[in-house]
């Protein structure tokens, strides 16, 4: 536990401001998480001719394409502006770089179903999925950069780690998507993405929890933490299932998969919270900071 | 990311830095507190002048605060604590406690507002361009613009910028922009009796303030400090600055504030390494498959 900290405040208000993003910001990581995942299987099942596998995931990859873009759209206080955000080439703004990474990975991405959905050019529709999948890594991570570029204690300091957290969680849901869609003879890569990326998820989130700090307590409280515990729980347990259970058995790999998409949402929906959690109270601000001055090493440019 | 220079950190003259050439000099506030007299005038005339709509007649039943916090129908607020402690009388021609008070009690008032920083991370993480970096150094969102992203907002280190609910857009001081334009200062300077609130440039503003804190020290004020005078802090200074009598997060400032993109080529390279990383993975996935 952290030792309880004294600060000062004024009235117990929190210094920043909340962020006043819905849940539609976490259902977009994690749907953004899921096509990114998915366009690297159907590259993969494509390359390696594994036509099951690559049907449903560029299928998984479109329809989460969809769901995310109607969150990212929603979550707007002027939805009908949204075109405003690729006004700008603004390198600073992480919401506007990957403004600009869905705008070159969406069309590909939806390409490579189409030709799948019409039966027709698969030389178009491996091209399109390659490219998708060249994009597909940095589509899964910059959200980590989005959320940590802000003033929000518990995602700010969390930067080094959730790029980790949020491209296994990546790798868990989407391949545990496609264990529920593709027959266990037809998903061996799919459970091993999956289990790659839980244990990758799991690891990463265990050495965050452990060098934090005070602005990582947020993550082990109230509805955070208890959203913590349950991702850990059903990480774990579809991973282990995974890669046992549902090699054989159909109905214990989609299990599995519905265990693990759903550890993911967990996951986000957790870090979500948790920085709501920091924002609101002034403690996780004042103290690190009055630490700092009164270290005599508060942030100051040399020269 | 090649942005070189102090681009995202440390000391910078912000004008130049957006592109403006030859831009007149950066202007700002400097708000001494120890000459605030609590009257609001200064809530009152943003609001009036800049057409900023009502936000409730709340008695929030901790002060005479019943303002709360800077948000977007708030672009100035007057803090009010009470404290138990002897108030440090100036020696210069300063009157005791009044008779009937008792002599461990003071009261600190503060006009707090958007600051104007030299790095603004509200504008730095805007992706429409909606917040921009005015001629005279300031940061103004254009309203015909925002989307109502919500980036900026748990993006500022100093609580300022909001969502106006109604309207789904960002809304918060512009130093009224309006007014600069046409040499004017700001109405929340102009209406303040005490002088309190104080507009000018920023350079000038900075001598003043040095000045006043040896003032205030020479009469036995030891309380009296500066906060975002220095361009060397962590935001590359205020454009709106401040003299308190306490520590900053009495009156709800952040200590020791950062500008968060300082560090945003760090998340990126952490981001690539991630990306990478899930690269490896999925190829591992398929290693062994057949074609
Ligand atoms: S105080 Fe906040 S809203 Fe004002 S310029 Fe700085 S970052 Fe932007
Ligand atoms: S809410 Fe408006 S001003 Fe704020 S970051 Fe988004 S587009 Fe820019």
């Amino acid at each position: 536990m952290v030792p309880q900290a004294e600060f000062r405040s004024y009235y117990g208000q929190p210094v920043i401001k909340k962020p006043v993003w819905k849940w539609d910001i976490p259902a977009y990581f994690l749907t953004g998480g899921l096509m990114a995942g998915s366009s690297l299987l159907a590259a993969g099942a494509d390359l390696t001719g594994n036509r099951r596998l690559c049907r449903a995931s560029r299928f998984a990859a479109a329809a989460n394409l969809a769901a995310s873009t109607w969150f990212l759209v929603h979550d707007l206080g002027r939805p009908e502006r949204f075109y405003n955000m690729l006004r700008v080439v603004r390198p600073t703004s992480p919401m506007n770089v990957g403004s600009w990474l869905l705008a070159a990975y969406g069309p590909p991405a939806a390409l490579a179903a189409a030709s799948e959905a019409a039966g027709v050019s698969p030389r178009t529709g491996r091209a399109a999925g390659l490219a998708a999948a060249v994009l597909a890594p940095m589509v899964a991570s910059y959200t980590a950069v989005l959320t940590s570029d802000t003033a929000v204690p518990a995602w700010h300091d969390a930067y080094p780690h959730l790029p980790f957290v949020f491209v296994g969680s990546a790798g868990a849901s989407a391949g545990g998507l496609a264990m529920a869609l593709v027959p266990p003879a037809q998903a061996s890569p799919a459970r091993r993405l999956a289990v790659l990326g839980a244990g990758l998820e799991l690891g990463a989130d265990e050495h965050m929890g452990r060098t934090m700090g005070l602005t990582g307590e947020p993550y082990r409280q109230g509805t955070a933490g208890r959203l913590h515990r349950w991702a850990r729980a059903l990480t774990a347990g579809g991973a282990v299932m995974g890669a046992t259970l549902a090699r054989r058995s159909r109905l214990a790999s989609a299990v599995a998969g519905l265990a693990l998409v759903a550890g993911s949402a967990c996951t986000r929906f957790s870090v979500f919270h948790a920085g709501a959690q920091s924002a609101g109270d002034p403690k996780y601000t004042v103290v690190p900071q009055r630490e700092r001055v009164d270290a005599g090493d508060a942030v100051r440019a040399t020269g | 990311m090649t942005l070189g220079g102090n681009r995202l950190f440390g000391p910078l003259d912000p004008a130049a830095d957006a592109g403006y050439e030859a831009p007149p000099p950066r202007v700002g506030f400097f708000t001494d507190t120890s000459i605030c007299i609590g009257c609001k005038a200064c809530e009152v005339a943003c609001k009036e002048w800049n057409g900023v709509p009502g936000d409730g007649l709340d008695l929030l039943g901790m002060s005479y605060d019943n303002t709360g916090a800077l948000g977007a129908d708030t672009w100035r607020h007057v803090a009010f604590i009470e404290q138990s402690r002897p108030v440090e009388q100036p020696a210069t021609g300063g009157a005791g406690a009044p008779a009937g008070l008792p002599a461990d009690l003071r009261w600190l008032m503060m006009s707090d507002i958007c600051k104007h920083c030299t790095h603004a991370a509200c504008l730095d993480v805007c992706p429409t361009g909606s917040l921009f970096r005015t001629e005279f150094g300031t940061v103004v969102v254009q309203e015909d613009i925002c989307n109502g992203c919500g980036y900026c907002i748990p993006a500022c280190p100093y609580g300022v910028i909001d969502q106006r609910k109604a309207d789904g857009r960002a809304w918060k001081c512009t130093m009224c922009y309006d007014r600069l334009k046409v040499g004017l200062e700001p109405a929340c300077s102009k209406a303040c009796p005490t002088d309190s609130i104080q507009f000018g440039t920023l350079d000038e503003l900075r001598e003043r303030a040095g000045r006043r804190v040896e003032q205030l020290e020479r009469a036995g004020v030891t309380s009296a400090r500066l906060y975002g005078d220095d361009p060397n802090d962590g935001v590359g200074g205020d454009g709106a600055f401040f003299l308190l009598l306490d520590e900053p997060e009495v009156y709800g400032l952040p200590p020791d504030p950062v500008v968060t993109t300082r560090d945003l080529p760090a998340m990126w390279r952490r981001a690539a390494g991630a990306a990478v990383t899930l690269t490896v993975a999925a190829v591992a996935a398929f290693a062994g498959s057949r074609r």
